[in-house]
């Protein structure tokens, strides 16, 4: 059987871990290999490290650390952040990142995720998706979400956009819900449901989590593939074996 | 020992090569055929689509130094699969060294294309690849295209239906998983195929 994953998210400014809390506010902390040494340690399926100033300030993911993570951990990791064309692409992944995710570069220009899928198959390719609830009830994409003076609200609907991507070539999509992300009360089951109806491929829950119960909830209630996190873990208020213990004894799939 | 890696562009080269590095064995990236031939081990290491991956084998002038290699050849993934028969991939005739065909993985409500995350192995045959493959053990998948079981399926995993997750026919073996990415027990798998 296919386990569903659980990913701790590393976001990466100047070559340290940090966190912030609705994406603001960043604090550092620890350092990169460390870090995904101990979630490899204790059972992580899989690492996603977001530079969250890449993308940005238009400058590319700095190479280095994405080697020393491929050269010392033995399990997936994606690489985001600063990733505009097939050759930035390329270097990351030949770096050692197992996939690549991109999120503000394909809103500037939704073919960048077709041509990634194109040379080196949508299996690497994910697309990142900032989403928040507007007045209006609808969801909206927001773009540049790493640093907050330029985050900018758009008018695409975040299901119109998944749709899209996928139709463009996305190979998994990791929905950021930003209303819940920091605050610990659990997922956007809301927006992830309505997500998973129209995705067809994997799809990660990301933003909320504070308890076992809502990774529990989001697999039972939402169908992801794949929860994502943060905060919980780097704070070590959640330990990922415990964690995973607990999915088991509800029956969830799990790699233990 | 001398083992050497296949350099046709696949984007994990580095991963395995890295993965070698961890078990204590430093790996030639090399597309030189007379190094290949000379060569303990090869890897076909691959990630990505079946025709652009062949392209690349028939550009370096590969095809029929691999054809013919006698020694221990372990495809990874798309490196597997480039060892079948052919591919529904792009329809491309691939190298022939195990039989088979590829075929794109059927998705439906509930199971997703690409299969994507950790899947369990059932090893199907006494192997020394599998050697000390535990019941339980699991590997992680990255693909849209998978080989049927077959008589030379050595281990099989299910996404929907049964599949080849590793293969074996003669001195060529291939692995669809991505041992370099499957902790402990892609290590194990990886040291086996070495003590060949």
């Amino acid at each position: 059987m296919l386990s569903r994953r659980i990913i701790p998210c590393l976001d990466v400014r100047d070559g340290q871990v940090v966190k912030g809390v609705r994406f603001r506010d960043h604090v550092v902390v620890g350092e990169i290999v460390e870090l995904a040494l101990r979630y490899r340690d204790e059972g992580a399926d899989e690492l996603v490290f977001y530079d969250i100033t890449a993308s940005p300030e238009g400058r590319r993911v700095d190479r280095d650390w994405v080697e020393r993570v491929a050269r010392e951990i033995d399990i997936p990791f994606c690489v985001a952040g600063g990733i505009r064309s097939v050759e930035d692409a390329r270097e990351v992944l030949h770096a050692g990142a197992d996939k690549i995710s991109i999120n503000s570069p394909a809103l500037e220009r939704p073919e960048l995720v077709s041509e990634i899928a194109e040379a080196f198959g949508v299996q690497c390719v994910v697309v990142g998706v900032d989403s928040l609830r507007d007045d209006d009830g609808e969801w909206r994409v927001r773009q540049y979400t790493g640093d907050p003076s330029r985050t900018k609200a758009l008018r695409r609907r975040t299901l119109d956009w998944i749709a899209d991507v996928q139709a463009l070539g996305a190979g998994e999509i990791v929905l950021n819900c930003m209303g819940t992300d920091g605050v610990r009360r659990g997922y956007d089951i809301e927006q992830l449901r309505a997500a998973r109806e129209i995705t067809r491929v994997p799809l990660v829950a990301s933003g909320g989590a504070g308890t076992p119960a809502h990774f529990a909830d989001v697999f039972r209630d939402a169908d992801v593939d794949a929860a994502l996190a943060a905060s919980v873990f780097h704070s070590g208020d959640i330990a990922i074996p415990a964690l995973k213990r607990e999915l088991r004894a509800q029956g969830i799939e799990v790699r233990v | 020992m001398r083992v050497v890696l296949v350099d046709a562009g696949g984007t994990n080269i580095g991963s395995v090569r890295y993965a070698l590095q961890r078990l204590g064995t430093d790996a030639e990236l090399t597309a030189d055929p007379a190094r290949i031939r000379s060569a303990s081990h090869v890897i076909l290491p691959g990630v990505g689509a079946a025709a652009p991956g062949m392209r690349r084998l028939r550009e370096a002038g590969l095809v029929d130094v691999l054809r013919g290699l006698t020694q221990p050849v372990l495809g990874v993934c798309l490196g597997m699969q480039l060892l079948c028969e052919g591919s529904e991939e792009g329809d491309t005739e691939c190298l022939g060294v195990v039989p088979g065909r590829v075929r794109r993985m059927p998705d439906s409500p509930g199971l997703r294309v690409p299969h994507m995350g950790w899947n369990t192995l059932q090893a199907s045959a006494h192997h020394p690849l599998t050697e000390g493959l535990r019941e339980g053990d699991t590997a992680y998948f990255v693909h849209s295209y998978a080989v049927p079981v077959g008589d030379y399926t050595l281990v099989a995993s299910r996404h929907g239906e049964a599949f080849s997750a590793a293969v074996g026919a003669g001195n060529f073996m291939g692995m669809q998983f991505h041992p370099e990415r499957s902790a402990a027990v892609g290590a194990l798998l990886l040291r086996n195929f070495l003590s060949l």
